[in-house]
């Protein structure tokens, strides 16, 4: 434990915690959205993030990037080229994690849902199709369990610095790309009139039901709305980091509901805040125990355990409609 | 009188089928096969006690020598091809076991939602592994209290600061409890590190029963025996004053703490219990594995285990100890499936919690008549043409 390593990586490591805050927060947005709305935690929001991390990795292949294999030469692109293959990259992405999303929705919740099951119970099949994803891409994916990379389109460049600290390009498209794509969301979610829908079934599903909201309708638009959300985390997760295992849902899932909680489950800004801050404290105790990545989860768990026995509802507090009303 | 034609009754199918949009059909459909499950539970529970005390005895015994024996006899639907069966059941099925009794009395007894519950197993396995192994050599007879009392330290603990959380705020943060406790033996030199614990004591020798890498069968009959008596602990528990707070805290805590339930000081009690049988579980799969390592108590385990009692049906004692069974026997027997048996095991638990949501044997609601449901809003609702309007789903 050194703090003389935590002072001369602070910035650098608060700005690598802003980075995977973001895409904590953007993952963190998919258990927060279905939590607003049906009251439970979708598990099964981290294999979306997986499955849809594999998807940019398809649509990679469609254009003819491979695997990595070794230290090869990256087909590095500019201009329009690399913003075409990244938009293509982000589409395929995205369109994963919403269609897993709904699919998920209409296999592993609905069933239940009209069945008025008890709540661990929803919970024990979203475990169980989390299993399942995560085991079928281990087992039939092209190279099993091992861990997947992909090669750079993307060439990493330093483009300025803050302090003592760079940050590189990718960096930089990924918090833009985190915020741009919150601040849809929350328009979406507070200005159109699907967005209503939401916010009234997460307020009171009876009376939503009885004002004439297709409650279905809109639990379907929640969790397809989580799963873009996840696929374009996972779009810039690989931008970011560039490989994937079947393993990856579960672990950045567990920080991402971490995340969700301790911003205040159900609430939008929360899930931001709760990411970001996440994100940064477990890189601060990363830096402090000496790059040890182990003891930045303990850091980033033990805070969780300490911000909640002060404020039992996370940092902001539960809302999606609720406290605003 | 008799040949006056019947009363016009009310046919509750006929109502739901004719006015009924499909969801409410089907919803009938799912309350009569819910109904029916628990009739069919009752029946057989009350032909049950019905049974002479000799006859109900003689059955129990019966049972207890097929147990018992099974390592000895292993019948083929049961045995595990390609692993030894008596292995499979004192290593893998013993602590599932255990570890469900214990999760019961968190999850299903009190409803307090544990994701952690890893975190005791590991905190029983690795006291072991310290006090036999790694910094001591103390017998392990000693150290089965010994186990059990730091668990339960360690349950109240994290309990006293977290229980006053609810619900979901509690299941993450013990899942971050239970992250904790695995990172930290992974981390620190004086539990192994990744290394682990190698060496660790097993139970010492009783007559013929001997415990070492070739008598597995001793593992089995030292394990069914400790269920046994935990079973029978807990059940005591569970009719006592406690186990009557703790379902009083499950239905409804706010209403539990006017009627002067001390819910806090209960929940704490469920929670020290499940830690001690939990820890006490761990102890077990220690003993019997001889060594351990931080891999072996990922997070992954602490969501089979609660799987293990949902599936099970959470509250009822019989139904966790199936569910215990079928969460950590199931992956052995169709090891033949090979590595793909957890992505099955993953999609028939979908499966199951779609058909029986309730769990393999549903709890019983309190009390020996269960009175019926008062109706819902959503019962009214759905059931009736008035209330469900012609506009349903027009907006949005």
């Amino acid at each position: 434990m050194t703090f003389s390593n935590f002072i001369e990586q602070f910035w650098p490591s608060t700005i690598n915690g802003l980075v995977l805050g973001s895409i904590y927060a953007l993952i963190a947005l998919g258990y927060t959205l279905v939590y607003g709305v049906l009251r439970l935690i979708n598990f099964a929001n981290s294999e979306v993030f997986m499955l849809s991390a594999f998807g940019s990795f398809w649509a990679l292949q469609i254009l003819g990037v491979p695997y990595r294999l070794g230290n090869g030469d990256d087909p590095y692109k500019t201009g329009l080229a690399l913003v075409g293959t990244l938009g293509f990259m982000m589409l395929v992405s995205m369109v994963v994690g919403g269609t897993v999303a709904m699919g998920l929705e209409r296999i592993a919740y609905r069933p239940l849902r009209k069945r008025h099951a008890p709540r661990l119970v929803f919970l024990i099949s979203a475990i169980g199709a989390s299993f399942a994803m995560s085991e079928a891409v281990g087992e039939f994916g092209p190279r099993g369990r091992q861990e997947y990379g992909i090669q750079r389109v993307l060439q990493k460049r330093k483009v300025f610095s803050i302090f003592s600290a760079d940050v590189r390009n990718d960096y930089i498209i990924v918090v833009v790309g985190a915020l741009l794509m919150m601040t849809v969301l929350v328009l979406f979610v507070n200005r159109t009139r699907i967005g209503r829908g939401i916010r009234a079934v997460a307020q009171d599903m009876e009376t939503a039901r009885l004002m004439g909201v297709n409650v279905d309708r809109v639990i379907l638009i929640t969790f397809l709305v989580g799963g873009l959300m996840a696929g374009g985390a996972a779009f810039l997760y690989e931008i970011y980091n560039g490989t994937a295992r079947n393993t990856l849902g579960f672990e950045l899932g567990v920080k991402a509901f971490t995340a969700a909680v301790l911003g205040g489950i159900g609430n939008i800004k929360g899930a931001l805040l709760g990411g970001i801050v996440l994100g940064i404290i477990e890189n601060w105790g990363t830096a402090i125990f000496q790059s040890n990545q182990k003891m930045g989860s303990v850091v980033a768990f033990s805070v969780l355990v300490l911000v909640l026995m002060f404020r039992p509802t996370g940092l902001l507090g539960e809302a999606l409609g609720r406290s605003k009303a | 009188m008799s040949s006056a034609p019947p009363m016009p009754t009310e046919d509750p199918d006929r109502i739901a089928s004719h006015a009924g949009p499909p969801t409410a059909a089907a919803k009938q459909v799912f309350g009569q096969r819910m109904a029916a499950a628990s009739a069919t539970m009752r029946r057989w529970s009350d032909a049950w006690a019905r049974l002479p005390t000799v006859v109900r005895w003689s059955l129990l015994g019966l049972l207890l020598v097929f147990l018992y024996t099974l390592p000895l006899t292993k019948p083929w639907p049961i045995d595990t091809p390609g692993t030894d069966l008596a292995g499979v059941l004192g290593g893998t099925v013993v602590p599932y076991v255990v570890v469900a009794l214990g999760l019961n009395v968190v999850v299903g007894m009190a409803g307090l939602l544990d994701l952690g519950y890893v975190g005791f197993y590991a905190v029983g396995a690795y006291t072991l592994g310290v006090l036999t192994s790694r910094h001591a050599n103390l017998p392990w007879l000693l150290c089965l209290p010994i186990c059990i009392v730091v668990s339960m330290v360690v349950g109240v603990l994290l309990g006293a600061p977290t229980l006053r959380l609810r619900g979901d705020y509690l299941a993450i943060v013990t899942l971050g409890f239970g992250e904790i406790i695995r990172l930290l033996a992974e981390r620190l030199d004086w539990l192994g590190t990744i290394n682990g614990i190698q060496g660790i004591g097993p139970p010492p020798n009783v007559g013929p029963f001997k415990f070492g890498v070739l008598n597995k069968n001793s593992f089995f009959y030292l394990g069914l025996t400790v269920i046994i008596v935990v079973y029978f602990f807990l059940k005591r528990l569970e009719n006592s004053r406690v186990g009557r707070a703790w379902t009083a805290i499950r239905e409804d805590e706010d209403a539990a703490e006017l009627m002067g339930v001390p819910t806090f000081r209960f929940k704490l009690w469920a929670f020290a219990i499940g830690a001690a049988v939990g820890g006490l579980a761990g102890m077990l799969y220690a003993g019997k594995a001889g060594f351990i390592n931080p891999d072996g108590f990922k997070i992954n385990l602490s969501i089979l285990f609660i799987a293990a009692v949902v599936l099970g049906g959470p509250g009822n004692m019989p139904g966790v100890v199936i569910g215990g069974i079928v969460v950590s026997y199931l992956p052995e027997r169709f090891r033949f499936l090979n590595t793909s048996r957890y992505m099955w095991f993953g999609i028939a638990l979908v499966i199951m919690m779609i058909f029986r949501p309730q769990g393999l044997l549903p709890r019983r609601a309190h009390g020996r008549t269960q009175p019926p449901d008062p109706p819902t809003f959503e019962d009214v609702k759905e059931g009736d043409p008035d209330l469900e309007g012609g506009a349903h789903g027009a907006l949005a």
